[in-house]
């Protein structure tokens, strides 16, 4: 006896507890804290705090959590919790040479003012597993230096001094600022929409079509100008006060690319630049999203569109992981409406197929027939 | 690190606006929802907000069911049809949380129906307004993917593209091939995509009592077709357009001249067709009408082939 | 920012209850707009400086933030208790341009001169057009317009009055554009109307 299926609330409602408990995992095990999260699994938080584009390490560490790892369902969630909040307005513009450095690397001068400040990171480490990690050994406090408080002049604008690189797009000031949360995709996308739509855009994607142009689709013959990650001040205007006030400081990670670029009659040769900031320390992040403007400045530097890295709406239209994974993912939903439509459609096809062969197959033996009668 | 961390386990549910979105985004969506009215099949950008739930699991529909919705409305919701599928049962426990509205799964009854994929066998009545989650709103995006063509192609209502597409399915299979999201012409002007529902609910569209609003999240677009709006189906003279038909009537209540579900009931090749639409389907099945399935019952079954729109 | 004259006309009479008056005044012009012709009732839910009317001020604080400049005829801006009334309670900027106006409120359509004058959006964008709000007196005693298309079922009659200067004309013209065009809402006391630019006139037997 057939029975329609039933009982969706009940089904939804145990599958969250089973969640609920499966998240939990074994019970005889501590629960992490937000805490341990956000200061052990600090790269995860980061991440999905630039992809999730809300700047708050304790709620991201609390979808981390309540997404069992899964950092793209964090990103997800931020993301979500974001979305409710009101918008009191914009900041001031940051500045990145303000930046106390925790982090500076260039590639392009072996020295240079303000030096190579290495950091906290993972390139010189051999990947050999640490066993020692699985227990809870104290480490050495790390060694620091004098806080010179200096500003760190940007590798940017020392070749901008020289007129070896193009100026940094200046954007009118008095022209509103783009805000991709709030007005609908247009384009071609202005820079300041193109960089917000990068800086949240999946790394693995980004990361992925940066390398592409590398191989040789729409190379840019690109150089590491400056890695720089630190933090920076948070200011906003208050028009009540007429002046502009502190409100925070967040780690983010730049990077500036500096790439070739053949000059023309009216402009003498000079590098182009390729721009990545991210929110917290994302390093691979930050160098995959400055690939991926410059190679997007495609039109604008009067070069060929030849490759998908190039090409506005392939790029900017499928970055974004949360629309690709609910997009991907909504596939398990049921289409049995549409694929019954479909069955009928393949059934009544296929049977034409097989009565029109039938009668070929008929005309075919009475024309051999005729044949044979003739000879 | 604070409060947060220490009383985790006893938060305070963050407190969100009447469903769900707050009055900015509702505003937003509200002059969209306006401007597609004016503009019948136009498809409206709009700045589409995250959702708690997954992009491409109804965020649009969603969206404009929040911007429109009041304490006093009832609300239905189905997805294939049905009342009862896990996503339809969701997003009704969505508003009724968010908004504390009604909930109905009798179309006569809502004021609002969001729906994926189908369109009630009921006709629906003056006052009633039909909301659909549609997935890619563009009916030109799997011709030409780039968003930038494709408004010119609009603007210029070159839809020749279309037809040539239509004719090539035609020219290979003998057939249109396509079963669900037919596009449509709106009062003459615009192609429109009527989301992925089969093709056989279609004429559906065509004059229809209630006004149609059309939410895409993901792809941030918002249009309408007011009630009494012309529908017409792309065809060509010689291969009319036609909707999918049946050969056997639904199983449980009879019905004809409905849309069925393909049901298999073993691995030897059994199957049956039972309606899509639920609330259709129980509500033939309470005024007495039985399908082969549950037997024959007084004035229905052998005649079930005789039957037609039994409500209202 | 300009200052905001510190009178109680401008700071009162806006929404008492934001969420509730808005979505009751939003669904009454969603359902005009959807049946071009109906006449949807509208709550007395605000209380604006004259001349602008109660259904006019609803529908405008239901509509307009900062994200949508708004215009004002010459009898709104005699004073300017209206404009400060409409930038403190919705938070949106007034201009002076019709063409930059994303709504017009016009407290004597009988002066209005052109409704072209107004953004009719793009061929591309014809979503980016001026919605004009009309203040009328009566939405049936006026001269009776006869309306076809989308949202009317056969024939539908409105008389609103007042309408602005051979409107017949300047509505067949906007007609002409479409999907380019601008969009009335008509307010009367107490009622809403609307004339999307989808809506078709019907020339009366001479």
């Amino acid at each position: 006896m057939y029975v329609a299926v039933k009982g969706g609330e009940t089904a939804i409602a145990n599958a969250h507890r089973l969640l609920a408990a499966r998240r939990r995992g074994d019970a005889d095990v501590p629960g992490l804290t937000l805490e341990q999260i956000a200061g052990q699994l600090s790269l995860a938080v980061d991440r999905v705090m630039g992809e999730g584009s809300l700047y708050d390490p304790e709620l991201a560490a609390l979808a981390i959590k309540q997404a069992r790892g899964d950092l793209i369902e964090a990103v997800f969630l931020l993301r979500a919790y974001r979305t409710t909040l009101p918008r009191f307005g914009h900041s001031e513009p940051m500045d990145t040479g303000e930046m106390l450095v925790e982090r500076r690397i260039s590639a392009i001068y072996k020295d240079l003012p303000g030096g190579q400040l290495l950091g906290p990171t993972f390139d010189y480490t051999h990947r050999l597993l640490d066993p020692v990690l699985a227990g809870d050994a104290p480490v050495d406090a790390p060694e620091t230096g004098q806080d010179s408080n200096e500003r760190v002049i940007r590798v940017s604008d020392i070749l901008g001094d020289e007129g070896l690189i193009e100026d940094d797009p200046v954007t009118d000031a008095s022209l509103p600022v783009a805000d991709i949360t709030r007005t609908p995709t247009e384009y071609p996308m202005g820079r300041d929409a193109r960089l917000q739509t990068l800086a949240r855009g999946d790394e693995g994607f980004l990361l992925a079509l940066a390398y592409s142009t590398q191989r040789g689709y729409a190379r840019t013959h690109p150089f590491v100008g400056e890695i720089r990650i630190g933090d920076v001040d948070v200011e906003v205007m208050i028009p009540e006060l007429g002046f502009t006030v502190v409100i925070g400081r967040v780690k983010l990670t730049e990077c500036q690319m500096v790439n070739q670029f053949q000059g023309s009659a009216k402009v003498p040769p000079q590098f182009t630049r390729g721009y990545g900031l991210v929110f917290g320390q994302a390093e691979r992040k930050a160098m995959a999203m400055s690939l991926c403007d410059r190679a997007l400045r495609a039109s604008e530097l009067g070069e060929d569109i030849v490759a998908p890295a190039q090409d506005e709406e392939f790029v900017l239209s499928h970055c974004d992981n949360v629309q690709a994974t609910g997009f991907v993912e909504h596939l398990k939903l049921p289409h049995y409406v549409d694929f019954q439509a479909e069955l009928d459609l393949v059934r009544r096809m296929r049977a034409e197929h097989f009565a029109n062969a039938a009668r070929a197959d008929g005309e075919t033996s009475a024309t051999d027939d005729t044949k044979e009668a003739a000879e | 690190m604070n409060a947060l961390a220490q009383d985790e386990g006893s938060q305070n549910l963050a407190t969100y606006n009447f469903a769900y979105l707050d009055e900015q985004t509702k505003r937003m969506i509200r002059r969209a929802i306006l401007k597609g009215i004016a503009v019948p099949g136009y498809q409206v950008p709009f700045a589409s907000r995250e959702m708690p739930m997954p992009y491409g699991w109804g965020t649009g529909g969603v969206q404009v069911t929040a911007a429109i919705i009041g304490p006093d409305d009832v609300l239905k919701v189905i997805d294939q049809g049905a009342d009862d599928t896990t996503n339809a049962v969701s997003i009704r426990a969505f508003f009724a949380k968010t908004a504390g509205v009604a909930t109905t799964t009798a179309t006569p009854d809502a004021t609002i129906i969001q729906t994926r994929h189908r369109i009630p066998e009921t006709p629906l009545t003056q006052g009633q307004v039909l909301v659909y989650q549609v997935p890619i709103p563009e009916p030109l995006r799997f011709l030409e993917p780039r968003e930038t063509e494709t408004r010119k192609m609009h603007a210029l209502e070159e839809y020749g593209l279309m037809h040539v597409k239509l004719y090539e399915d035609i020219a290979r299979n003998g057939h249109i091939a396509t079963t669900y999201a037919y596009p449509v012409k709106v009062e003459g002007r615009y192609v429109m995509d009527p989301s992925p529902t089969p093709k056989f609910d279609n004429p559906k569209m065509h004059q229809s009592e209630a006004l149609q609003l059309f939410g895409a999240g993901r792809e941030k677009r918002i249009y309408a077709i007011p009630p009494h709006t012309e529908v017409v189906s792309l065809d060509f003279e010689d291969h009319p357009f036609e909707i999918q038909h049946f050969d056997q009537p639904c199983a449980m209540c009879g019905a004809v001249e409905v849309y069925l579900d393909e049901v298999v009931l073993d691995d030897k090749g059994g199957r049956m067709f039972v309606c899509s639409d639920t609330h259709h389907c129980e509500s033939r099945q309470a005024d007495g009408h039985r399908g082969a399935l549950l037997g024959e019952s007084p004035g229905a079954g052998d005649d079930a082939g005789a039957e037609k729109e039994a409500i209202r | 920012m300009t200052a905001i004259p510190q009178t109680n006309a401008v700071y009162e009479g806006g929404f008492s209850d934001p969420v509730g008056a808005s979505q009751v005044v939003f669904r009454a012009l969603m359902d005009a707009m959807a049946r071009p012709g109906t006449i949807q009732v509208l709550p007395d839910v605000t209380a604006p400086p004259a001349p602008l009317s109660a259904s006019a001020s609803a529908l405008i604080a239901t509509l307009a933030d900062a994200d949508t400049p708004v215009w004002l005829d010459a009898a709104l801006t005699k004073s300017s208790a209206i404009r400060d009334w409409i930038v403190f309670h919705t938070g949106a900027p007034v201009v002076s341009n019709p063409s930059d106006a994303a709504f017009a409120l016009v407290a004597a359509p009988q002066n209005l001169s052109a409704l072209n004058g107004f953004s009719l959006g793009t061929q591309e964008f014809p979503d980016r057009s001026t919605t004009i709000i009309l203040q009328v007196s009566t939405l049936s005693d006026g001269a009776q317009l006869t309306l076809e298309g989308p949202g009317i079922k056969d024939q539908a009659q409105l008389a609103p009055d007042p309408l602005p200067q051979h409107f017949e004309n300047q509505w067949r013209a906007n007609r002409a554009a479409f999907p380019r065009g601008v969009d009335l809402i008509l307010a009367a006391p107490g009622c809403v109307a609307a004339l999307p630019r989808s809506t078709r006139l019907v020339r009366r037997e001479a």
